[in-house]
């Protein structure tokens, strides 16, 4: 079994233990999103206004479990906003957004709503440059984040194998002990990446996850994508056509922090607004 | 499936990595055996005149510059592993100095200069009880626990409510700077109860044995310099462990600490309150070795200065910490005497030329140094691993 299929696949925590349980995250949202009806993220008439300019204008949104949805669309379309509205980062002012069928995100902190099995990578790769990469995964490694169980936390071997399974799926297995702030930038995005899966997220929001890489490290990266795709839900926001050509199924275009189109890749590449959109009037 | 030891080949081993190596726990021990032993032995056995003798001038400065140095640590692990300024760190150290000082107030006895059961300034004031917050503070035990109660409970509160709006950077730095402020100015008025702008001094006992004896002022030498070996233990346990690794992680990129799920808030008001507690118990040493406490000590200028010391030392250093401490301190001891009136002219240089040319402290550039000679020695081999940490 190569080292790819090993990581997405749910890795038990220390053997034998009883479940984790964490404090102030109520019980229906530790037991993760209900997906038994299929989606795994509902947005519904979001609405964000800064200073009277509307950055997401009563965008409405499904994603379904288990897929990889590409999210397109020109600067200031609303794409980073609306992360920031699933992560907790932005509360909006009107509209509903729920992870599965109960728990509602617009109620949460971004601690609690990372909990629940949402992980974020931004578009700039923010890794902790002054730990060294095996640390970060460390730091990352869904465990009990609270500061009591934090104060004496020790690695035990099950962790460490999977730290070692996933640095060597980020192909970072011998950089272990840098700092990460002497990565390449491509390294950075994949040591973030790798951050994102220690966390065991069921949903994935990727911003730009490919900005800064080489193309066979593009390539991988899709690669990748498409192997999580199925256990995972992501979210793939991204200007790299070629790419979003490469891993997507359904593209959904925004604009003016509103769904414009949304479909095959190769529906909307022919959607006469879309093209509008992208190529001016 | 690989195998799972060779799959972890250099990779750091499960469980709880060492505190010191052996060079640095050498370090420790030499530290406590010269304040422990060498320390009384050469001030109270070796007669005064004696080469070696180690004056009482020497203790009292020394023992304060370590109350210092334990106040400095305090701040490193707050600004320098947390990266939350604190100018309001004299605050929590005054308030655990006038809490055991209320202690060594009330140990005085009718001995005062009015031979009152009251402390002078009080009767001065023409009181005639103790107001309602001074009492118990004549049993030692309870006054221990208050120069740990007072600055943590008050930490707490502040830290909760500042931690909870997401007040960072400067504007935090602010406010704990009007916070040490506003407490000078309520110390400075008589009616507060603590002896308004001349404090608390001109204590006599601890415990019922005189203060100003040799064997007392090395005593409370020797507590305190374990104290400061205590807590710097305390404070390497923490930066090397899990907690500590996610207090440097805040400092570095808190938004990326809240999606994986830490909530910052326990963290930070888990460090300010240990913070705010260790500066306490400074100031509780300080104290009856200075042999005075006063609303000067709450002075925005003295908060500002500790986190000069730790500039100065290397902020993320825990020796640096302390190395600051004794340096700053031990410049100004003798600028003070050789020429007064420039001592603050001298410290703005520091800090300026400490922030241009010393990023990260005198520990940090001899770090640099040492690193640039090893990778000059092994040139062309392996780079260097890690910046020291």
């Amino acid at each position: 079994m190569n080292a790819a299929t090993s990581v997405v696949e749910p890795i038990h925590g220390t053997s034998g233990d009883a479940p984790v349980e964490y404090g102030r995250v109520a019980k229906d949202i530790e037991a993760g999103p209900d997906v038994s009806h299929g989606p795994i993220l509902y947005l519904d008439d979001i609405t964000v206004a800064f200073d009277g300019f509307k950055a997401l204008n009563k965008l409405t949104l499904t994603v379904m479990a288990g897929e990889l949805r590409c999210i397109i669309g020109p600067n200031g379309a609303g794409k980073t906003t609306m992360m920031d509205v699933i992560t907790g980062k932005t509360r909006p002012d009107s509209g509903t957004a729920f992870f599965g069928q109960t728990i509602d995100l617009l109620r949460m902190t971004e601690p609690q709503i990372a909990h629940a099995g949402i992980g974020r990578k931004f578009q700039k790769p923010t890794v902790f440059e002054n730990h060294s990469v095996f640390e970060n995964l460390e730091l990352a490694m869904k465990t009990d984040k609270r500061v009591k169980a934090t104060w004496s936390a020790q690695l035990d071997s099950a962790a460490l194998d999977r730290i070692a399974d996933t640095l060597a799926l980020i192909r970072l297995f011998d950089e272990a002990s840098r700092p990460a702030g002497l990565l390449s930038h491509g390294q950075k995005q994949w040591l973030e990446i790798g951050m994102l899966l220690m966390q065991e997220p069921r949903l994935l929001l990727l911003d730009e996850p490919v900005a800064g890489m080489t193309d066979s490290e593009t390539e991988r990266t899709a690669e990748l994508f498409n192997t999580l795709a199925g256990k995972h839900s992501l979210i793939v926001v991204e200007h790299d056509m070629d790419f979003v050509g490469r891993i997507a199924r359904t593209v959904t275009v925004l604009h003016e922090g509103s769904v414009l189109a949304e479909g095959p890749m190769d529906v909307v590449q022919a959607d006469e607004r879309v093209i509008e959109v992208y190529l001016g009037r | 499936m690989r195998d799972a030891t060779t799959a972890r080949a250099g990779l750091p081993l499960p469980g709880r990595p060492a505190l010191y190596g052996a060079r640095g726990w050498a370090g420790v021990a030499a530290a406590a055996g010269l304040i422990v032993f060498i320390a009384p032995l050469l001030n109270l056995a070796v007669p005064a005149g004696a080469a070696l003798h180690l004056s009482d001038y020497s203790v009292s400065l020394l023992g304060k510059i370590m109350c210092f140095a334990i106040l400095a640590l305090a701040m490193d692990l707050i600004w320098g592993y947390t990266g939350i300024l604190s100018l309001g760190h004299g605050a929590f150290f005054a308030l655990g100095g006038y809490a055991f000082g209320m202690y060594l107030m009330r140990q005085i006895g009718l001995d005062g200069v009015y031979k009152s059961p009251l402390p002078d300034f009080m009767v001065f004031l023409d009181w005639k009880a103790y107001p309602w917050y001074w009492s118990f503070t004549d049993h030692f035990w309870y006054a221990l626990l208050l120069v740990v109660l007072v600055p943590g409970v008050l930490a707490f509160v502040f830290g909760y409510f500042a931690f909870r709006s997401r007040i960072k950077g400067v504007y935090f730095s602010i406010i704990t700077q009007a916070m040490t402020f506003a407490f000078m100015l309520l110390f400075f008025r008589n009616d507060t109860g603590f002896g308004g702008n001349n404090g608390f001094t001109d204590f006599k006992r601890i415990l019922d044995i005189p203060i100003q004896t040799p064997q007392m002022r090395m005593t409370l030498f020797v507590i305190t310099g374990v104290v400061l070996i205590a807590t710097l233990l305390l404070a390497r346990f923490i930066v090397t462990s899990k907690f500590g690794r996610v207090l440097t992680a805040i400092r570095d990129a808190e938004s990326r600490v809240m999606f994986s799920g830490y909530d910052p808030l326990w963290y930070k008001l888990a460090i300010w309150t240990l913070s705010a507690v260790l500066a306490g118990i400074a100031g509780a040493l300080y104290v009856p070795q200075v042999g005075i406490i006063n609303p000067g000590e709450m002075s925005p200028a003295m908060s500002i200065e500790i986190a000069i010391w730790v500039a100065v030392g290397g902020r993320g250093s825990l020796v640096g910490a302390i190395l600051g401490a004794f340096l700053v301190n031990g410049a100004k001891s003798w600028f003070t005497v050789a020429f007064p009136e420039y001592w603050l002219f001298f410290l703005g240089a520091i800090f300026i030329a400490v922030t241009l040319y010393l990023p990260r402290g005198v520990v940090g550039a001899f770090a640099q140094w040492k690193a640039r000679s090893t990778s000059a020695k092994a040139a062309g081999s392996e780079p260097a691993q890690k910046a020291a940490a």
